[in-house]
Parts: structure tokens; C-alpha cells; sequence
């Protein structure tokens, strides 16, 4: 005779519960330790926690398991993205170690919030059901209104930082409705079914027509509009200028890597995996939202005057080239997208390197007039700083061109040659405010009189290095790591 | 590992740029060395392709195959045929002249020494690559290093011609991607980048329309045919002497040379469609660019001009479907790189000694500096095309071939050779007869020795090719034939192959 032993799995959130741990001993250490040299042992402290993460979401490549109730995904698409995630976290934790100890804010909860970030974060990839989405999304949201608000003395953060939680919580009570709908709609907020007889989103979309298909469509306009706030996608994408503006840069480059690959993950997995049978009623919806993205974020772009902004609407514009991936709805589709936020994330991440880098003390220096002859003083910094745009412009040798490679392919793949033909003129119009910056560093005279540009720490230079080299790399033996998203494959039933 | 004589050529430069920036700064003629001593390598290395490349036979040569990203089938694969050959030697051959035309260049060198030898990767690399891919890589990165050898080192309004140059550029090529990215999916269910792979194609005559418009648009805007051809005097004026040179001589050719290597093969029946288009544009670059040239009162902005017209001339032989159409137009392509490279170096050579473009301002230089006078007058007679200069035999070429097909076109082409004559002898006649209207152009030094060095072997090619064309034309014409015969094949599938949206 058999006994039913409930099952204990972790596997799907070890990585989470490692993040978890370390911020919390990373909190309890520096209570207990002082600030005698905390600079040092925090930010072991949290590349420890983060290599670890990164390591237990590694390990199982290639399990495909439902856990926990059937609340977790164990999926390689979890997989890459919580890799992706500890990577950004890991390049966020050194630099924001520089730019702590320059600008003289408080460190341990820094480096706690942005594991406890990552936690959601990876918790948004692996889940399986709209509640833990939801639960995930609290989760890194919080931990993001406080890192942008992390300049206490900065009214500009503060107002950034209501911003973004206004809009945020606005967004949650989308998301939100949404679930209750989907609920009401379906029986359960299950993405997947955990036995042949249970109910799931994924059953429900796939059975055909029905009465409650209506009231399921309207739920999914919702969680799409939810997730919209946080991939930054127009008309969702009123806050991110500002909380870009305001927030400390390595949190800015943070929530552009990381933000957008959470939000973005949790979309495709909804969207491509989980209501792909329903596609023609939210193809129409996203290609909208992608359109008015792209060229809402790269008309806006070329207007600013301040580079933080400007990588803020650029942040946007690149949301909806990621969302020309999602409408494809196909294999390459979800690699390509996977691909583009990877990739994009690195490049985004060493562009706030740099600007917080050049921006010195209390980062004063953000508008496009600091940077002027900036490679005269900084040719490093600049060249790298140059490379980085040259990648978001999507020009070859760089990896944000075979990311857009890939995401266009897609969707001509699917057909959407149309939708490519407007992201390819988006991208040009974007280009150009690449270049004004370009222009700014080479071809203009520093003011006289003006303090040259600072440099940076050997943290900060070493996350601009790493940054740059990957932005390279992936732009030129870019097969490794297409292959792995690739291979990023769903959860699958029954597989 | 086999790599040929051609792919040395594409990388040396970049192991020269990386010697460059080696050096310290401050050296200036170090500096200067070191970049013509690589490019002289590399054209050393780019007759080694000279030697092993054999006359007659119409296929690709010397081609290097490796894999890349075998996800997405892409491959490095580099070749070159009889058209691509004189491309790649011209970009070489010229190399060493821009880097010697560089002295003026004391600000920055070392940056700049190291874009103009990463851009002689790009072009050289434009023209070798046999992976669409891999083209699209080299064809977009010869636009960075010349955004910055404009903007950089370039003259007053050296911004806004960068600018307009990147975007006017930049959005042709990102259609042409948006155009490569299709043709990949419709190749069939084992999509490859692979330049040969990808010929024949089938597709829906509607398809093939809308991709030949995505390719010509990006060609048609490097070439430039009229009415996209706005960039190229403001690019060409603000840009320092070599990036003129190289502007003019190879970039754009890339533009001629993408139409008859992928715009044309790639999609026949939308092509043949379209010959009267192109060769109208082609007619009205022809006649327009003269007529602007004739009123420029800024010597290189005249040149620019004639450029348009030049260029006109080579995508009518290029469309008209004839043998001698083709050969000539590539062989002019050849011939306007060294006319044209010649004159943007004697007008650089002006500009050095009395900082001033305007032609109003010279005049009467015949006394003073008489060696560049008559070198002047000789690129300029074999620019407009006389006989026994390297310029006529291209032009009869294209004018016969296209005689031979649309007879009555034949006529206002060759109106534009006459307005040729006249602004290219008029514009030498104000700078270089007459009285010398001021001091500073009575007392102008003459030719020195390092230009001469560097105007002598163009000269003496533009003899050698006027006066025994034949070696050349025996390299280009079976691939001339071969892509005669290209714009008269058929791909095109009844009934739409390729799914047309969802």
C-alpha cells in the first residue's frame, strides 16, 4: 500500500531563498558589526548571496517540473531569466559599492534591497500561478521605491520616487483586477494544471470558445496593462522618466535590467505560453502597445537634455522592439526576447555605469552639456560609454544589433513584416539621439573653466569592462548564448 | 583553417589600427608611419589576390568558408569575382594615398589614423562577403569611423554633415536588414544567411517588388541616385581630404556594387520592372549633377557634385542589360575612384596652403604652382572622358551598351559627358589662369614631394587603364555576363510562395 507523502520541493525557489538569507544576515550583520569596515564585508556579503542564487537557479538547467502546489515553474525559461537577474543584481551590488561609498549613503539596506529585488524578481520568472506573479511583482516593486528613493536628501528622488509609487500601486490594482477576473472567469489563478482533472488558465484558453472566454480576454487586457507599467511600455510609461531621473544611477541601470526582464518574462510566459491559443485577441492589443512604444519612446528621446532621461525614454523605446518578440509568438520569438533583455540588460547597466561614473558627487553632471569633450578627459569612459549607445542604436558588432536581429527575424517569421518595417524606422529615429550624445563627447570642446569629468573606482571600472566586453562578445560570438534561449524552453506538461 | 590572400586584406588593417594605438600620442610622424607602413602592407597583401586570381572564369574566387553561428546559420564566408576584385584593389590602392593625403591631420591623429584603417576593414569587407550577414556587419560598420573622420576632423558645418550622413544611411540600411531578415525566412525551412544560398530564391512578384525597394533603398541612398543624394555634397565638402577621398572612390561604389550584386540577382523580375525607373534617375543624376556643379562656387562641393552625375553614369550601364553597359560601369566605378580621389586631393592640397575652398579665391595658380596645375588639368581631362585616359574607355563602354539597349537614352547621357567638359575645364580655368588675384596665391608653393608620391601612381593608372584597359576588362567581363544574364532571370513564383502577413 502507497502513502501520499506530500512532497517538499524547493529547487524552483532555492535561488529566492538564498537571496532572502543573505539579505537578511546582510541586515542583521551590519546591526550587529557597526560600519567598521563595512564597505568591505557587505558587498562580499552580497556577491556571496547573488553567486549563489545564480549557482541554485543553474543547477537545474533542463529539470521541467511544476512545484509547489504547482505554484512554481522549474523551466529553463525561469532558468535563463534568474541567471540573467543574478548577473545584473551581482554588476548593480559593485557598482552601487563605488557609488555608496563616493556619495557617503547608508549601505546595508542598499545592498539588502536590491537582493530582496532580485528575489521578486526571480520569483516573477518561476511563477506558475497569477498569485505569485502578483506576489513577486509586490515584492520587487517595494524593494524599488525605496532604491530610488535611496538619495533621502535628493527632493527630486523624493519626488521620483512618490512618482513611481503612485503609478506602481496604480498598476498593482490592475494586475490585480485582473486576477480576480481571470479567477472568476476561469476557477483558479493556476497558469498551469497540476493533475489531469484540475483547472488552469492554460486548459481554459486552450478548449475553445466559451461563455467565460469574454470575461478571460478582459482579464488578460488587465494583467497586460499591469505588466505594461512595469516593462515601461506606452501609455504605462508616464513614471519612468522621472524615477529614472531621480533615482541613484546604479539603481536606474538596476530597474532598466532587471525591472524590464521580470516584467518581461512574466509577459511572454502569460502571453506565449499560457494564452497562445487566444493570440489573435491580444496580438491586436500588443502591436498597438508596441507601435506607440517604440516611436512615442524614440520620438521623446530626441527632445531631452538630460541623458538620464534620455536612456529613460530609450528604456521605453527598446520595450517595444522586445514587444516585436512577443508578438511573434514563435520559438524565436521567445529566444529573441530573452536574447534582447539579457543583452539589453548588460548594456543598459554599463551605460548607468558610466553615467554615474562622469556624473561625480551627488551626480550633478547629467545633462548632455557635462559631457561635452568628455573623451578628451575620459577616453575610456567615453569609448565605452560610446559603445553602449552604438549598441542600443542596434549598429553591427554589438550585441544590441544581433538582438534586434533576432527579435525582427521573429517576427517576420510569424509574418509581422510590417511591424518590423516601423520598428527598423523607430530604431533610426532612435539613433539619433545616440549620436547627439556622440557628437557632445567628440566633436565639442570642453567648456574652459569647468571641472573635467571624474573618474571612477576600480569597482565602477570593472562593471564598465565587464559590461563592455559582454556588449562585444554577444555581438560577435553571439551562438552560446542564442543557444541557451534557445533552449529556454516552457514549462510543458506532461514532458 | 583556410584563409586566402583576401581575408589578410580585410584584417591587416585592423592589426594596423591596433599598432596605432600602440604608439604613444604625441609621435606624431610615428604615428603617421606606422598607419601608411599597414596600409602599404595591406595593399602589398591585396596583390597577392591580384596573382592568384584567375582571369576568365565568371565564378567567386579565393573563398574562405568557417562557421559562425551555425544557429542561425551564419557563416564567415568571404569570396570575390571579377567585379569585386577591382573593388577590393581600388580600396587598397588607395589607402596609402589617404593616409599620405593626411598630413595636414596634426590634431588627434592617432584616433583618427585608427577610424580611417577600421574603415578600410568595412570597405574592404563590404566587397568580399559572400554571408548576408556578415555584409550587413562590414556595410554598417564603414559608417561609424566615417560619422567620426567627418565630424571630427572635418570643416565648419562637419556636424550637421555627419549627421545627415548617419541617418540618411542608416535608415536605408535598416530597411535593406528588414529586407535580408525576410529573404532569410523565405529561403525555406533551413533558413541560412549564405549570399548563394540565397539566390533564386522563389518568391511572389509582390514580395520580390517590395524587397527590391527595401535593398534599393539602402543602395540608392550610398550611390546616391537622385533625389537621395542630398548627404553627399554637405558629406563630401565638410569631410577632411582622406575622408573625401575614400567617400567618393569606394563608399560610393558600395551603393553601385550592392545593386548589381544583391538588388539585381536577389529579385530579377522586380528589377526588370523597374530598369526605366532607375535608369530615369540615373538620366536626371546624370544631367542634374552636372548642371548643380556647373553653378558650386566651392571647389569641392563642385566635385561632389560631379560625383552624382558620375555615379549616374554607372547605374545606366549598369541597368540597361548589355554586356558593354555592365563592364563599363564597373569599370568606371574604377575610373571615378581615381579621378575623383585625385581631385579631392588636389583640392586638399589647395585648401593646406591657403585655407580657402572657394574658387573665387584662387586664380592665376598656373604660374605660381604650375606642376599642380597640369596635374589638375590631366584628372580632370580624364574625368570627363578623353580619349586614351582611363575615363573614356569606361563611358564609350556604357554609352554603346547602352545604345545597344534603349537607343534614344543614349542622348542626354551624353549631354552630360559635354557639361562635364564644361564645369570640370571652367572650374580649372578660374583657379588657374587668369592673373593671380592675391599675394598668397602669386607666392603658393608648389607640389612637394609627398604629393607628388601620392597624385604619381594614380596618374600613371589612369594612363595605363585608358591606353591597355585589357587586363581589367578580362577580369570583369565573364562576371559582367554573368550578371547580364542575372537580370534576365526569373524567380518569381505564381501565386505567392512566401506568406504575406498572418
Amino acid at each position: 500500500m502507497e502513502m501520499d507523502i506530500p512532497r517538499i520541493e524547493l529547487a524552483g525557489i532555492a535561488p529566492e531563498i538564498a537571496l532572502t538569507v543573505a539579505a537578511l544576515v546582510i541586515l542583521v550583520v551590519h546591526a550587529v558589526l557597526g560600519n567598521r569596515f563595512s564597505t568591505w564585508y557587505l558587498p562580499y556579503l552580497a556577491t556571496l548571496g547573488l553567486v549563489v542564487a545564480g549557482a541554485l537557479a543553474v543547477i537545474v538547467w533542463d529539470v521541467n517540473d511544476l512545484q509547489l502546489s504547482g505554484m512554481i515553474a522549474l523551466d529553463n525559461f525561469a532558468t535563463f531569466v534568474k541567471v540573467s537577474l543574478a548577473v545584473f543584481g551581482l554588476l548593480t551590488v559593485w557598482l552601487g559599492r563605488d557609488y555608496l561609498t563616493r556619495d557617503r549613503l547608508e549601505e546595508s539596506e542598499f545592498y539588502a534591497l536590491v537582493l530582496f529585488a532580485v528575489a521578486g524578481m526571480m520569483l516573477m520568472a518561476a511563477a506558475a500561478d497569477l498569485i505569485v506573479m502578483f506576489l513577486a511583482l509586490e515584492t520587487f516593486s517595494i524593494a524599488l521605491y525605496v532604491l530610488v528613493a535611496f538619495k533621502r536628501r535628493s527632493t527630486e528622488a523624493q519626488e521620483s520616487a512618490m512618482k513611481y509609487f503612485l503609478l506602481g500601486a496604480f498598476s498593482s490594482a490592475f494586475f490585480l483586477f485582473g486576477i480576480a477576473l481571470a479567477y472568476g472567469a476561469v476557477g483558479t489563478t493556476n497558469l498551469y494544471s497540476t493533475g489531469p482533472e484540475a483547472d488552469s488558465l492554460f486548459r481554459f484558453a486552450s478548449a475553445g470558445p466559451s461563455t467565460d472566454l469574454d470575461l478571460l480576454v478582459l482579464a488578460m487586457g488587465l494583467i497586460i496593462v499591469g505588466l505594461g507599467f512595469k516593462i515601461a511600455a506606452v501609455p504605462f510609461h508616464a513614471w519612468t522618466p522621472d524615477a529614472y531621473q531621480g533615482a541613484p544611477s546604479p539603481v536606474t541601470g538596476f530597474m532598466a535590467a532587471g525591472s524590464k526582464i521580470a516584467g518581461f518574462a512574466a509577459l511572454i510566459r502569460v502571453l506565449d505560453a499560457i494564452l497562445f491559443p487566444l493570440r489573435w485577441d491580444w496580438r491586436p492589443l500588443v502591436i498597438g502597445i508596441a507601435v506607440l512604444t517604440m516611436i512615442v519612446g524614440s520620438v521623446l528621446a530626441v527632445v531631452q537634455e538630460d541623458v538620464k532621461r534620455m536612456l529613460a525614454y530609450s528604456s521605453i523605446a527598446h520595450a517595444g522592439f522586445v514587444l516585436v518578440g512577443v508578438v511573434a509568438a514563435n520559438d524565436r520569438g521567445v529566444s529573441g526576447s530573452l536574447f534582447y533583455l539579457a543583452t539589453y540588460g548588460l548594456t543598459v547597466v554599463g551605460s548607468f555605469a558610466v553615467v554615474s561614473i562622469l556624473a561625480g558627487p551627488g551626480e550633478h553632471r547629467t545633462r548632455l552639456t557635462d559631457y561635452r569633450g568628455a573623451f578628451y578627459q575620459r577616453p575610456l569612459l567615453a569609448g565605452a560609454l560610446t559603445l553602449f549607445l552604438l549598441a542600443l542604436a542596434g549598429v553591427p558588432v554589438t550585441s544590441g544589433f544581433v538582438a534586434k536581429l533576432v527579435v525582427f527575424g521573429a517576427a517576420i517569421e510569424s509574418g509581422y513584416w510590417w511591424l518590423v518595417v516601423i520598428g527598423v524606422l523607430a530604431s533610426a529615429i532612435a539613433a539619433f539621439f545616440y549620436l547627439r550624445v556622440l557628437v557632445v563627447m567628440y566633436m565639442q570642446e570642453p567648456i574652459e573653466g569647468v571641472e573635467p569629468a571624474p573618474s571612477g573606482g576600480w569597482l565602477a571600472n570593472g562593471v564598465v569592462a565587464i559590461t563592455a566586453a559582454t556588449t562585444i562578445v554577444f555581438g560577435l560570438a553571439w551562438g552560446p548564448l542564442i543557444d541557451a534561449a534557445e533552449h529556454a524552453r516552457f514549462f510543458v506538461a506532461g514532458g | 583553417m583556410d584563409l586566402s590572400w583576401l581575408d589578410a586584406a580585410i584584417f591587416a588593417p585592423l592589426v594596423g589600427a591596433v599598432a596605432v594605438a600602440i604608439v604613444p600620442s604625441r609621435n606624431l610622424s610615428t604615428l603617421r608611419l606606422v598607419a601608411l607602413a599597414s596600409t602599404i602592407m595591406t595593399f602589398l597583401l591585396s596583390l597577392g589576390i591580384l596573382v592568384d586570381f584567375e582571369a576568365g572564369t565568371p565564378g567567386f574566387q579565393l573563398t574562405t568558408s568557417l562557421s559562425w553561428i551555425p544557429e542561425w546559420g551564419v557563416g564567415y564566408k568571404t569570396g570575390i569575382d571579377g567585379v569585386s576584385l577591382w573593388m577590393v584593389l581600388l580600396t587598397t590602392f588607395l589607402m596609402p594615398l589617404a593616409v599620405l593625403a593626411s598630413w595636414s591631420i596634426t590634431r588627434r591623429a592617432k584616433a583618427y589614423f585608427i577610424f580611417l584603417l577600421a574603415l578600410q576593414t568595412g570597405m574592404t569587407g563590404v566587397f568580399s562577403s559572400l554571408d548576408m550577414f556578415l555584409f550587413y556587419l562590414f556595410w554598417e560598420a564603414t559608417l561609424i569611423p566615417m560619422y567620426f573622420l567627418i565630424g571630427m576632423w572635418g570643416y565648419d558645418r562637419r556636424i550637421y554633415a555627419a549627421m545627415k550622413f548617419f541617418l540618411f544611411t542608416l535608415v536605408g540600411s535598416l530597411l535593406m536588414l528588414a529586407g535580408i531578415l525576410f529573404l532569410y525566412f523565405a529561403a525555406g525551412d533551413n533558413p541560412t544567411f549564405e549570399y548563394q544560398a540565397l539566390l533564386g530564391t522563389p518568391l511572389a512578384l509582390d514580395a520580390q517588388r517590395l524587397l527590391f525597394l527595401a535593398f534599393f533603398a539602402s543602395f540608392a541612398v550610398k550611390v546616391p541616385l537622385v533625389p537621395l543624394h542630398t548627404w553627399l555634397p554637405d558629406a563630401h565638402t565638410e569631410a577632411p581630404t582622406a575622408g573625401s577621398v575614400m567617400l567618393a572612390a569606394v563608399l560610393l561604389k558600395m551603393g553601385a556594387y550592392g545593386l548589381i550584386r544583391f538588388a539585381i540577382p536577389f529579385f530579377p523580375d522586380a528589377a526588370r520592372e523597374l530598369v526605366p525607373l532607375v535608369m530615369t534617375l540615373a538620366i536626371i543624376g546624370i544631367l542634374y549633377g552636372a548642371l548643380v556643379a556647373l553653378v558650386q562656387k566651392d571647389l569641392k562641393r563642385l566635385i561632389a557634385y560631379s560625383s552624382v552625375a558620375h555615379l549616374g553614369f554607372i547605374v545606366l550601364g549598369m541597368f540597361v542589360g548589355t554586356l558593354q553597359g555592365m563592364s563599363g560601369g564597373i569599370l568606371q566605378m574604377v575610373n571615378h575612384g581615381l579621378s575623383t580621389g585625385a581631385l579631392f586631393m588636389l583640392v586638399g592640397a589647395l585648401y593646406d596652403r591657403r585655407h580657402t575652398r572657394l574658387i573665387a579665391d584662387y586664380g592665376g595658380l598656373a604660374r605660381s604652382v604650375p606642376i599642380m596645375a597640369g596635374v589638375f588639368l590631366f584628372v580632370a581631362l580624364s574625368s570627363l572622358g578623353l580619349p586614351a585616359l582611363n575615363g573614356f574607355v569606361g563611358e564609350f563602354l556604357v554609352l554603346v551598351g547602352t545604345f545597344f539597349g534603349y537607343r534614344w537614352w543614349v542622348i542626354p547621357a551624353a549631354f552630360g559627358i559635354v557639361l562635364a567638359a564644361i564645369y570640370l575645364l571652367w572650374a580649372y580655368q578660374r583657379v588657374f589662369h587668369g592673373e593671380p588675384a592675391t599675394e598668397a596665391n602669386r607666392a603658393m608653393a608648389d607640389l612637394n614631394v609627398r604629393e607628388l608620391v601620392m597624385l604619381a601612381p594614380i596618374v600613371a593608372l589612369i594612363i595605363f587603364i585608358g591606353v591597355y584597359p585589357k587586363p581589367f576588362l578580362d577580369r570583369i567581363e565573364p562576371s559582367a555576363e554573368r550578371l547580364v544574364q542575372q537580370l534576365k532571370q526569373s524567380s518569381v513564383v505564381p501565386g505567392g510562395g512566401v506568406a504575406e502577413g498572418p
